[in-house]
């Protein structure tokens, strides 16, 4: 077991750094000079220029440039914006939050109602029921979520006026913010109203960013099921008398399991990338926000470091749930 | 005797071709061939889109901005779909728009298709340092979501239609290797492809003609889904203002510019969203039903 974890850590390292080269050559890809664009519509002076190119070391030979990036990384110097002036790694932290927030939610949207949905497709294999389940579940998988999102918005926030547009919560309240996380300041605030206005706020990106993994989730429980349910201990425990429901709701679903969290713990790239479009069109103040102002801004600094740390968590998640899984099935430990 | 042995060669010929076997189970999939009806007209409107459309997509009628559609007070049948905020013909926009959301799909399928197989048959027969690093490269790419990647990857190469399907299809090719030499590997080991080897197949041989065939079949439901989210990306690219640019007739861009009507005009908005989640839709049911008929496992059941 331990040298099945060793192993996996240590193909972690390769790619981590394989991880950091990339984000870092994307600053010198982009068009245009970091410190042309960071002077604005002013320009700037000649001795001005050299000094700020000493200063970010933009004068030094690419490689060493890089050593350097590289091990400013590992302690944790991410570089500052342009923009703003504070280090990368403070405005990660001071959104993360925000995005941590919304994909959860999402998440336990997506579980809570794929999971059932799945199970009970599966049970009724090719009954009305199921078809329809499916059906449902095959439009969500090929939602485009912008449109998605731009039509909640028409429907509950324009005709019926239920939702607010954006944001995460009226501007009429205002309290200290130590989690991060608004469902739980709102509470600690004590200010009445406050919680219903950060959960209405919630709900519409909740539904657009969890409409993928929920369809995924139902598919995937519903194909795992199928295959669980055709196997020889199924069909003893049905001759054994034992009720449906103990059955397939204890003895199946915990098999079908299985998969079922492997796909829920490798969709954080994908919940991440649709974090990107829900934030945008929800002006949530997360990370996938950040990372399209900042692109759009030529803000280099945050870029890099942006997308490191976003590579970078996609790659703990997924390793962890490797780990996992192995913990779980031991036959993939062997490989 | 004789008569015997032909009457069972004249049997073997009769053995219905791969190709009717394919279409044997991939018609009993109903939704799966509605998909691919979808499809077909799809392709054709990408086809023939200009001469088709009522009007010339860019065309402005100054006088008919934001109507709405026929159906609705105030629309007329000349813009049956309405016009959007600068009074151009919604169904016209909507069918030239098909050929962009159709050619990326074929151009980013193809280029991550041809790309990724190449490099999966490299890494499942070279030697295991060279196979580490390619899945290594592999793993590095596709540890970045792949519409941040593909986003980033605009912005270096600048905003275009173009520079959209380059970003996807290298956000898109690792799947590609990774099936690829994971089918390799396992085919690898099989009798026929020693037999070939010891029959003195060169390397080129075991690896296009020997190996790939018996390779494609997961290959090929890979590329109906990437074909989906190739369009998909690229609308989203477009939605961002990092895709193809207006006036393009592209359906995410058109979604784009009727962002900040859509309180007003709900057609503006509410089309191209169809246009993009009925093709969607379509190439999904169909890669569903190209799964199915193409996957031997589940074919008895």
């Amino acid at each position: 077991m331990l040298t099945y974890v060793l192993s996996r850590l240590l193909t972690f390292i390769p790619t981590f750094i394989g991880v950091t080269l990339i984000s870092f050559s994307f600053i010198r890809a982009l068009p245009g000079d970091p410190i042309v664009v960071m002077a604005g519509e002013r320009g700037i002076s000649q001795e001005r220029y050299l000094e700020l190119q000493q200063q970010f070391g933009f004068d030094r030979p690419i490689a060493v440039q890089f050593w350097d990036y590289l091990t400013g990384v590992l302690h944790g110097d991410l570089g500052s914006s342009f923009v703003t002036k504070r280090p990368v790694w403070d405005e990660f932290f001071a959104l993360f939050p925000a995005t941590l927030e919304l994909s959860v939610c999402a998440m336990i949207f997506a579980v809570f109602l794929g999971l059932p949905a799945g199970v009970i497709a599966a049970v009724n294999r090719g009954k009305l029921f199921d078809r329809l389940l499916m059906s449902t579940a095959l439009v969500g998988y090929s939602m485009p979520i912008f449109w998605w999102a731009l039509l909640l918005i028409i429907v509950f926030s324009g005709n019926l006026g239920w939702t607010p547009v954006s944001g995460r919560i009226d501007l009429i309240y205002y309290f200290p913010n130590p989690t991060g996380f608004m469902l739980i300041d709102s509470i600690a605030s004590g200010q009445s109203g406050a919680f219903l206005s950060a959960v209405r706020h919630l709900v519409l990106p909740t539904i657009v960013l969890g409409t993928i993994p929920l369809a995924v989730i139902a598919r995937q429980t519903r194909s795992a099921m199928l295959e669980v349910l055709g196997e020889d201990y199924i069909r003893t425990a049905r001759a054994k008398g034992m009720s449906p429901f103990r059955i397939n709701g204890i003895h199946a679903v915990r098999n079908a399991l299985i998969p079922v969290i492997t796909v829920i713990g490798l969709s954080v790239g994908t919940l991440l990338a649709g974090a990107i479009l829900t934030e945008t069109i929800f002006s949530w103040p997360g990370i996938g926000k950040w990372m399209v102002d900042s692109i759009f801004r030529r803000d280099y600094p945050v870029v890099q470091g942006g997308l490191l740390l976003i590579a970078v968590m996609v790659m703990v998640v997924n390793l962890t749930v490797d780990v996992l899984y192995g913990v779980i099935n031991p036959k993939i430990r062997k490989r | 005797m004789d008569d015997a042995l032909s009457g069972e060669t004249a049997g073997i010929h009769q053995r219905p071709g791969r190709l009717r076997e394919f279409w044997f189970y991939f018609r009993e999939n109903r939704g799966a061939v509605i998909g691919l009806w979808i499809f077909v007209v799809f392709a054709i409107l990408a086809v023939f889109g200009p001469w088709i459309a009522p009007h010339d997509p860019t065309a402005q009628f100054r006088e008919a901005t934001l109507q709405p559609p026929a159906w609705q007070e105030g629309g007329t049948w000349t813009f049956f779909l309405g016009t959007d905020p600068l009074g151009r013909d919604m169904l016209s926009r909507l069918i030239v728009g098909a050929r962009y959301s159709f050619f990326v799909g074929v151009i980013v399928v193809t280029v991550a298709a041809s790309g990724g197989i190449l490099i999966g048959l490299i890494a499942g027969f070279s030697p295991k340092w060279l196979d580490s690093i390619i899945m290594r490269i592999m793993d590095i790419i596709l540890a970045f979501p792949s519409l941040l990647l593909a986003l980033v990857l605009v912005a270096v190469l600048g905003p275009s239609l173009t520079n959209a399907m380059i970003a996807i299809a290298i956000v898109l090719q690792p799947h590609y290797v990774r099936l690829t030499r994971a089918s390799v590997m396992s085919e690898r080991q099989k009798d026929y492809v020693t037999s070939a080897r010891v029959a003195g197949a060169g390397l080129p041989r075991l690896m296009f003609v020997t190996v790939l065939p018996n390779c494609l079949a997961p290959i090929i439901v890979q590329a109906a889904l990437s074909f989906s989210t190739a369009i998909l990306d690229a609308a989203a690219l477009g939605f961002l203002g990092m895709g193809a640019q207006p006036p393009t007739p592209e359906w995410g861009t058109m979604l784009a510019e009727a962002r900040e009507f859509i309180l007003r005009a709900w057609w503006v908005v509410t089309f191209p969203g169809i246009a993009i989640l009925v093709t969607v839709l379509a190439i999904n049911l169909m890669g569903d039903g190209l799964r199915d008929a193409l996957d031997p496992k589940l074919k008895r059941s």
